[in-house]
């Protein structure tokens, strides 16, 4: 055993890169539910943004033009759950398992020629001078951009559900789409909107897997992180920090077991490899203890006839 | 998950239904990750296509991606066998028991089962002997580290895997006494990401050479982002990150096997026989020994190979002790394969433990 192998400074720096997928996906899946809407094809999003991603950098030569279409194809897709959940009038459940089966069958045959080929590099936010800065500089000034956008998105979110007046007709559709419907505010655009960025945010995130965390294209690469940015944004109680929290204990506890296990500490391993979704559940859960519960609305179907 | 995975099998039922018509004979496939993940699935599917190109028309290969292993296993075989197959190769480790249970049930329906050990009248068992390959590994990444520390990333604690760790470590440890090893139990054969963070964090705690058994490249990507750490292929070349960090690989070539057994089903002299074949064989191949590897090293690797496959050196030679320090083989006895089949311990210098 060698604890003093494990250097925390780089522990948390890559603790930040392992948990921004999440994190992306959770804050997009928060607004959504915020919204109304439960859409349980994240998974499926984030697959198609990863590959989405990969091809156009890969074709382009141009990571962040990658990143925009991620954006693109998440969202494209969403939008096929808006068809079926606002206008078809579907179960959002069923609608949202469909669409992530689809999106695993459709990002793996649009990968095909994709398998084995290096995408290129994103270069890091190496700020001069600032990232040379010992301890702090690894740790907040040197990560590639789409980790602060997800921080920035973070906050954007929450100031956007706190303190603005969009942020204020989203949450009244959440809560009583009728209510907002009588108000005279349009339920379904509002709702298809949210939809949209959760798609999007939720390609981001799986981008940021195939083009920055791993970086390359394998079939199902996800590997079921939609489905905790599911549960994550439950045990968050549906509020933006919490999400951040949540991605960065389950990220970070992650990478953390990882270390254990290398440095040779003797905790079972079982143990540790249980440890971030234990551990992740019992901090979110011991915090909602405020009782704030899900929108009253979630996953309601709404026509303005009814 | 599950749920996909019902709903993918469920649609694969669909197809085997509509397109069961011609061939006389149906060989069945079931893998634990996907056909495009580079290593492992990926050679199987090789050997699928190798049969598709031996007999053409006359045969007829289905197969199901990403099967998990437990209780879905058990579904997903029991209906390829319901689909007419005549013969299934369930190609991972965790298919053991449900392989059993499904061929209890359908006694004129031949199973193959990769890496394990239970043997039926209908199933036969097959395995490579990966340990010869680890040799070599350790051999080169014992000379090529220069922090003395070799990371691995280790999937279940199966005697596969085990048999793996010890023989890249015993290897290792005759070139570079000093040698350590670091050890993650990543608990899945095949999540990118996961082993992306696992190669990571060896690497950051000093390991210049990370070996791996789990299935993905996403180490390889690792290394290479890292830029001074080594990597061997597993499972298939991996060759599109040679010359470096890829420094080799152990490639599993399971097509003649295939080809072989399929012949068998046809002729109906399929038996239940219990293989395993090592680099003698053809079963592991040693991948290209990159450039980045000294020539002197690189011709004692190549040299430990060929007494591999001639069998005049046994990869588990005495004087070995146990991990508890306990007599394990004397000085020139070679490991039963017994033994091998179901190692359960590290050998003597290991500083970690087996998970339960």
């Amino acid at each position: 055993m060698d604890l003093s192998a494990i250097n925390p400074v780089l522990l948390i720096a890559s603790l930040m890169v392992a948990a921004t997928p999440l994190l992306l996906a959770a804050i997009g899946e928060l607004v959504v539910e915020k919204a109304g809407v439960l859409n349980l094809g994240v998974e499926g999003m984030m697959i198609v943004g990863a590959i989405s991603g990969f091809a156009i950098s890969v074709e382009s030569g141009s990571p962040m033009l990658g990143l925009i279409a991620a954006m693109i194809g998440g969202a494209l897709l969403s939008l096929l759950f808006a068809f079926l959940t606002q206008f078809a009038l579907a179960n959002q459940v069923a609608s949202g398992l469909a669409l992530t089966l689809f999106g695993l069958g459709l990002s793996a045959l649009m990968g095909q020629s994709y398998v084995g080929i290096k995408p290129p590099a994103m270069a890091t936010l190496d700020i001069p001078v600032i990232s040379d800065i010992p301890v702090i500089g690894p740790i907040l000034f040197s990560h590639d951009p789409v980790l602060y956008i997800g921080i920035a998105l973070c906050a954007g979110v929450w100031a956007f559900l706190k303190f603005s007046r969009g942020g204020l007709v989203l949450r009244a559709v959440g809560e009583s789409h009728d209510a907002a419907h009588a108000l005279g505010y349009n339920v379904i655009r509002v709702r298809i909107l949210a939809i949209m960025f959760g798609g999007a945010c939720a390609g981001l995130g799986g981008a940021y897997i195939s083009l920055i965390r791993v970086p390359q294209w394998t079939e199902g690469m996800t590997a079921g992180i939609g489905w905790i940015a599911l549960a994550l944004v439950v045990f968050a109680s549906w509020k933006p920090w919490r999400v951040l929290l949540g991605a960065y204990l389950f990220g970070g506890i992650n990478v953390l077991q990882l270390n254990l296990q290398a440095a040779g500490i003797a905790i079972p391993v079982e143990y540790l490899a249980m440890s971030p979704y234990l551990i992740t559940i019992l901090v979110l859960v011991i915090m909602s203890a405020d009782k704030s519960g899900a929108p009253a609305s979630l996953g309601r179907t709404f026509h303005a006839s009814q | 998950m599950k749920l996909t995975n019902l709903l993918t099998s469920a649609a694969m039922a669909l197809g085997l239904a509509t397109t069961a018509m011609a061939a006389d004979t149906k060989v069945g496939f079931v893998y634990v990750g996907p056909v495009g993940d580079g290593g492992w699935t990926y050679e199987h599917d090789q050997g699928r296509k190798a049969v598709v190109e031996e007999f053409g028309d006359a045969v007829e290969t289905v197969y199901v991606e990403n099967v998990p292993e437990g209780a879905d296993a058990e579904r997903v075989i029991t209906q390829m066998a319901l689909q007419g197959a005549d013969l299934i190769f369930t190609t991972s480790f965790g298919y053991m028991d449900p392989t059993i249970n499904v061929a209890k049930k359908f006694p004129k329906v031949k199973f193959e089962h990769a890496t394990g050990y239970k043997q039926a009248d209908n199933v036969s068992v097959y395995s490579a002997r990966f340990y010869e390959g680890r040799a070599v590994q350790g051999h080169i990444a014992g000379q090529m580290t220069k922090t003395n520390t070799i990371g691995y990333i280790a999937s279940f604690p199966i005697p596969e895997v085990i048999r793996g760790i010890n023989s890249a470590y015993i290897h290792a440890k005759e070139v570079n006494p000093d040698i350590q090893f670091k050890i993650i139990w990543a608990y899945t054969w095949f999540d990118p990401a996961k082993e992306a963070d696992a190669a990571k964090a060896l690497i950051e705690q000093g390991a210049d050479v990370i070996l791996q058994h789990t299935d993905s490249t996403a180490p390889q990507a690792a290394a290479q982002a890292a830029g001074n750490v080594i990597t061997f292929g597993q499972a298939s070349d991996m060759s599109e990150y040679a010359p470096y960090p890829r420094v080799s690989s152990i490639i599993d070539d399971w097509a003649p096997y295939y080809v072989a057994r399929t012949k068998a089903v046809m002729d109906g002299t399929w038996e239940s026989v219990n293989t395993w074949h090592g680099i003698g064989d053809g079963m592991v191949g040693i991948g290209e020994i990159s450039d980045a590897v000294p020539a002197e090293i690189k011709a004692s690797a190549l040299a430990l190979k060929d007494k591999l496959a001639d069998g005049s050196y046994h990869a588990f030679t005495g004087p070995l002790k146990k991990q508890d320090g306990s007599d394990w083989l004397a000085d020139g006895e070679t490991a039963d394969d017994g033994t091998l089949a179901g190692m359960n311990f590290y050998v003597e210098g290991l500083d970690a433990e087996i998970p339960n």
